[in-house]
């Protein structure tokens, strides 16, 4: 999913880049529903996720730098590691807001997750085909969210560990320990 | 009443709800997702579902008062009140609005404000116990003590 970036100095903890703490994996979620946004919003929150809500596709993309039609570049400095956006919104769908990231230089490579209150196989189907990560049945779930969440930061520690492993270094020493995942109390 | 006698009560009137089918497990993954840094999570979500669901049945009656019934304008919110409902663990609202959608399909008018006035039945009924709820945690804070943890053993 990303390029391996060879760190010169051991202060990753303090990198704002993707590969510095598993705090700052960043979220950006777009839903029309008022009290969906505010429940993904904790579960990420309480994910240890940094957090951008939106309540339209039009807002994502205006978010992302991909609202104006010539520009389907969008903002190249902007971190966001996974997009999860609702089916079903009013204007803009879900779907068309995927498959407008997956046409952007800058953010075709982020992981969007699709949610959606209907279990309909070929509505799934057709996102999976589109390139989306996932597609999750609502109320999403908060092992949902952690998974996601693991096998994302997976792929950032394989590819940062074996950056780490060349230059013979304990990936211990350098990862703050989980602690934020056990404020849900399951 | 003593505290624990408070603590007693609350934990009888919410596994009640539970027992009726009032609230679904749902709600319990919203309780999970409050603490000490967040202490009103689950009032204020809820409190967001009251103030949309107002305003979605006031729609719902407004658009089914028609001479001529939109359906396309009928479904959408019956969507998003089940969509909503669901997401706080409001089964008995969720389940009426699943069959409320199923005669909106059939556009059979006389059945869906059969299925508006079900809606508002569930509807006014969780909103009335969810209140009730929040009061009782309210006394039992004022009085100093913890919202005891909502067993899962029933």
């Amino acid at each position: 999913m990303a390029e391996v970036l060879l760190p010169r100095k051991m202060e990753i903890p303090n990198d704002p880049s993707k590969f510095g703490s598993p705090d700052l994996l960043h979220v950006l979620a777009v839903d029309d529903s008022h009290v969906d946004r505010k429940f993904i919003e904790r579960l990420l929150r309480v994910s240890s996720c940094k957090v951008t809500v939106v309540d339209s596709a039009t807002r994502a993309l205006q978010y992302l730098g991909l609202d104006v039609e010539e520009k389907s570049v969008g903002f190249e400095d902007l971190k966001v590691n996974l997009i999860m956006t609702d089916y079903s919104m009013p204007g803009m769908t879900g779907y068309e807001l995927l498959k407008k990231i997956k046409e952007s230089s800058a953010f075709r490579q982020v992981p969007v997750v699709i949610m959606s209150s209907e279990n309909i196989l070929p509505r799934i189907d057709r996102c999976l085909e589109e390139g989306a990560e996932d597609f999750l049945l609502k109320p999403v779930k908060l092992s949902d969210v952690k998974r996601l969440r693991d096998s994302l930061m997976k792929v950032e520690d394989l590819s940062f560990t074996k950056s780490i492993q060349k230059r013979e270094l304990e990936t211990e020493n350098v990862y703050p320990v989980h602690s934020q995942l056990k404020r849900a109390k399951i | 009443m003593d505290l624990v006698q408070m603590q007693k009560s609350l934990q009888d009137y919410t596994k009640s709800l539970f027992l009726e089918g009032i609230l679904d497990s749902q709600f319990l993954q919203l309780q999970q997702l409050q603490d000490e840094s967040n202490p009103d999570f689950v009032s204020q979500v809820v409190t967001l579902f009251f103030q949309d669901s107002d305003r979605i049945l006031n729609d719902l009656s407004l658009s089914l008062d028609q001479q001529v019934v939109d359906f396309k304008k009928v479904d959408p919110h019956v969507h998003q009140l089940k969509g909503s409902s669901s997401s706080i663990g409001a089964q008995r609202v969720k389940n009426a609005c699943v069959v409320f959608r199923s005669f909106c399909e059939q556009q059979n008018v006389e059945a869906c404000h059969r299925c508006l006035q079900q809606v508002k039945q569930e509807y006014y009924l969780v909103k009335n116990r969810l209140e009730t709820l929040f009061k009782l945690e309210q006394q039992i804070v004022a009085s100093g003590g913890m919202i005891p943890a909502v067993e899962l053993g029933f």
